[in-house]
């Protein structure tokens, strides 16, 4: 349609999903993503589809988990500590084999923390913050019209490996405006009948949503079948981005908006004769591990910088093991590192 | 003697909303009691085909397991809220909860309230014993005072642990609610009035009219150590003492 | 005058006890108000003292046993009284 609108990118997520076909929406109010909650209560109701402010982000994410029983397209949103929440009604969806979208706009931590941007959730994002072995998949927005890109992907994807999965948003990403073509909406008739959901059991026999067996042997079978759809997600699904890295001696590994701010570090570094480039991860699960152990062949150091204490290094030092440096340089507690402080260990490291 | 009842009227038989599957249920445990009248209710309203049950965590996590419809398994304390998601995804669909006093008094206490607060088109089912069957007999928030449990094994102390909870008389205090009341099933004088609430509640439901609570005083055999028809005596002795039966809210 | 009472005229009730699913609670002897079920002393495959039918002849029918029964384990039929 070519709308072109200069909005927010909690904004940009809402619209994005009501044009993917959010049928349902439930959350509880928390910082830094109120206006993802607030665009969904102007317009979900004018829609005839569904809006709830739930009372708690745990009553959301099982709202969430009744709606995509249903078959209905469905996402919660919510940061940091609204996230360690739904931590459980996670395992359920993804033990459910149940798709859902989940949004979170981090924000410092541990504990209340601050409502400034971190990205110390990508442990308990990449790594099952729920118990049981499972994951999500993980989309990592680097700037606003990207969100609603991947937003739209979250719930193609969610639906196609009936699988819960995440957007991994900051506040800075959430709170910063940019202009964005909106998305043309999902024609939510033509998408894929879901035979598997609880519909009212005419003409068929009843379908049961359900995680739970006692008896082991069905329990492996049922965990068997996940593991199965994870290698497939993984052998389908990474997505990456390179930036500079053909001639490169030095990459920084960063995403979102760390990663949009390495972008400029890159340009500055260039201008100085250092060969720098980036490696940045859309899907943060099923991380690009290949891709950046192919590219830790031919650079001396990857640099990893994150908003946290050093989460996406450890998987940066899986993928790259002995095969280059693989220096840190985080910012806590909401703290956003700056293109010059960036350079800075660039240059300590680039030799 | 064989008998031949071929040219008789059946007056009592299962309800075909019942799969075949024997309850897993301890001999004399009133869920099953629930169960079939639910089950006979969805035959009667004629509405099999568009249910969905909730079933919760407790003794009747196996809910799914009784019922002829479709079904959703909900985390502890949830099923309120699961069902609520159910609903709004699509409004025809009948949709109830069943729970028990951990589920939905104590861990879903919240989900409980508020999806009666919102008057959500939905049809609860809260089965008050008074104990926590399914993990060995541990203390509800709807166990009496001084009651024997495997965490207050020396009964239960208010002065520690507070005193029974009321939840239907605090789900009545709300605006939203349309029908909440509490039944029992220790007779065929309270079974057939219960069957009447869960006719009630569905068609409620069925009309669009919102929120049912259906609270049933349900007997623990087991865990109260008594032999199913002291069971029943105890609830109408002295259960009904501590909650009063009846409707509490009637706004249909 | 004398009223006469026809026997035949009583309703008469089978109940079918599906033993299977019997737990030998007992709900249903309490409720049922003319005695016609009492303990068997057999026990079922699951190890239940299953409940029979004893004295049949007294059933009428009423459906308090099956009503009671938490494991929908018994059937009652009624004759049709005669017109």
């Amino acid at each position: 349609m070519g709308e072109r609108l200069l909005l927010r990118g909690n904004e940009v997520i809402a619209e994005a999903a009501i044009r993917a076909g959010c049928q349902c929406y439930f959350a509880y109010p928390i910082t830094p993503q109120a206006e993802l909650l607030e665009h969904m209560a102007r317009h979900m109701p004018k829609l005839g589809r569904t809006f709830i402010q739930a009372e708690s982000e745990i009553a959301a994410i099982n709202m969430v988990y009744g709606a995509a029983s249903v078959g209905v397209r469905t996402m919660t949103s919510s940061s940091s500590p609204g996230i360690s929440l739904k931590q459980e009604g996670i395992s359920y969806l993804a033990g459910s084999d149940l798709p859902a979208v989940i949004v979170n706009v981090m924000r410092g931590g541990p504990g209340l923390g601050d409502i400034a941007s971190a990205q110390a959730d990508y442990l308990q994002a990449t790594k099952g913050g729920g118990h049981g072995d499972y994951h999500t998949i993980v989309l990592a927005p680097a700037t606003v019209p990207e969100a609603g890109e991947l937003t739209m992907l979250a719930f193609d994807l969610a639906d196609r490996y009936r699988t819960p999965v995440i957007l991994l948003a900051d506040g800075m990403l959430g709170q910063m405006m940019e202009p964005v073509d909106l998305p043309e909406p999902v024609d939510v008739a033509a998408l894929p009948e879901k035979p598997w959901a609880t519909t009212g059991a005419a003409n068929r026999d009843p379908n049961v949503i359900r995680s739970f067996d006692l008896d082991p042997e069905v329990l492996k079978q049922m965990n068997q079948a996940l593991q199965e759809r994870y290698r497939e997600i993984e052998a389908q699904e990474v997505r990456y981005e390179e930036t500079d890295t053909d001639d490169a001696d030095i990459v920084i590994a960063a995403y979102g908006t760390v990663a949009r701010i390495a972008r400029s570090v890159v340009r500055m570094a260039r201008g100085e004769g250092i060969k720098l480039g980036l490696f940045r991860p859309i899907t943060l699960w099923p991380y690009p591990y290949q891709p950046l152990k192919e590219l830790s062949e031919r650079v001396e150091t990857v640099l990893t910088v994150e908003m946290s204490a050093g989460q996406m290094w450890e998987d940066v030092r899986l993928a790259v093991c002995e095969r280059a440096k693989t220096p840190f340089y985080g910012e806590l507690g909401g703290v956003v590192p700056t293109p010059r402080a960036i350079l800075s260990e660039v240059k300590k490291h680039a030799g | 003697m064989p008998v031949s009842v071929e040219k008789m009227v059946k007056v009592f038989g299962r309800p075909k909303s019942l799969t075949d599957a024997r309850f897993t249920y301890c001999p004399g445990c009133h869920h099953g009691t629930l169960t079939r009248i639910i089950a006979q209710v969805i035959d009667e309203l004629k509405i099999a085909e568009r249910t969905v049950g909730v079933a919760p965590v407790g003794c009747a996590v196996f809910a799914y397991r009784w019922f002829r419809c479709d079904a959703i398994q909900a985390a502890h304390g949830r099923a309120s809220a699961v069902a609520c998601g159910a609903k709004r995804a699509d409004p025809n669909l009948i949709v109830f909860a069943y729970q028990g006093d951990g589920d939905f008094a104590s861990i879903g206490t919240a989900e409980s309230i508020h999806a009666a607060n919102r008057g959500e088109n939905i049809t609860v089912f809260f089965v008050n014993n008074q104990v926590y069957g399914m993990t060995g007999g541990e203390m509800a928030p709807t166990s009496l005072v001084a009651q024997k449990t495997s965490t207050t094994p020396e009964g239960r102390d208010p002065a520690l642990f507070g005193y029974p909870i009321r939840f239907s008389e605090m789900i009545a205090q709300l605006d939203a609610p349309m029908y909440v009341t509490r039944q029992a099933l220790y007779d065929t004088k309270r079974i057939v009035e219960a069957t009447k609430a869960v006719k009630k509640a569905f068609t409620y439901q069925v009309e669009g009219k919102g929120y049912s609570l259906v609270e049933v005083l349900a007997t623990c055999p087991t865990n109260w150590r008594m032999k199913p028809p002291d069971a029943n005596k105890h609830v109408a002795e002295v259960v009904t003492k501590v909650y009063p039966l009846g409707d509490l809210v009637d706004r249909g | 005058m004398m009223i006469e009472v026809r026997e035949e005229l009583m309703p008469k009730g089978v109940v079918i006890i599906d033993k299977e699913r019997c737990k030998g609670c007992g709900l249903c002897i309490s409720a049922c108000p003319h005695q016609v079920l009492a303990f068997s002393g057999e026990l079922n495959r699951s190890g239940y003292g299953v409940v029979q039918v004893k004295h049949e002849q007294d059933c009428v029918g009423c459906g308090f046993c099956a009503q009671n029964c938490p494991d929908v384990a018994i059937e009652v039929y009624r004759e049709k009284v005669a017109a």
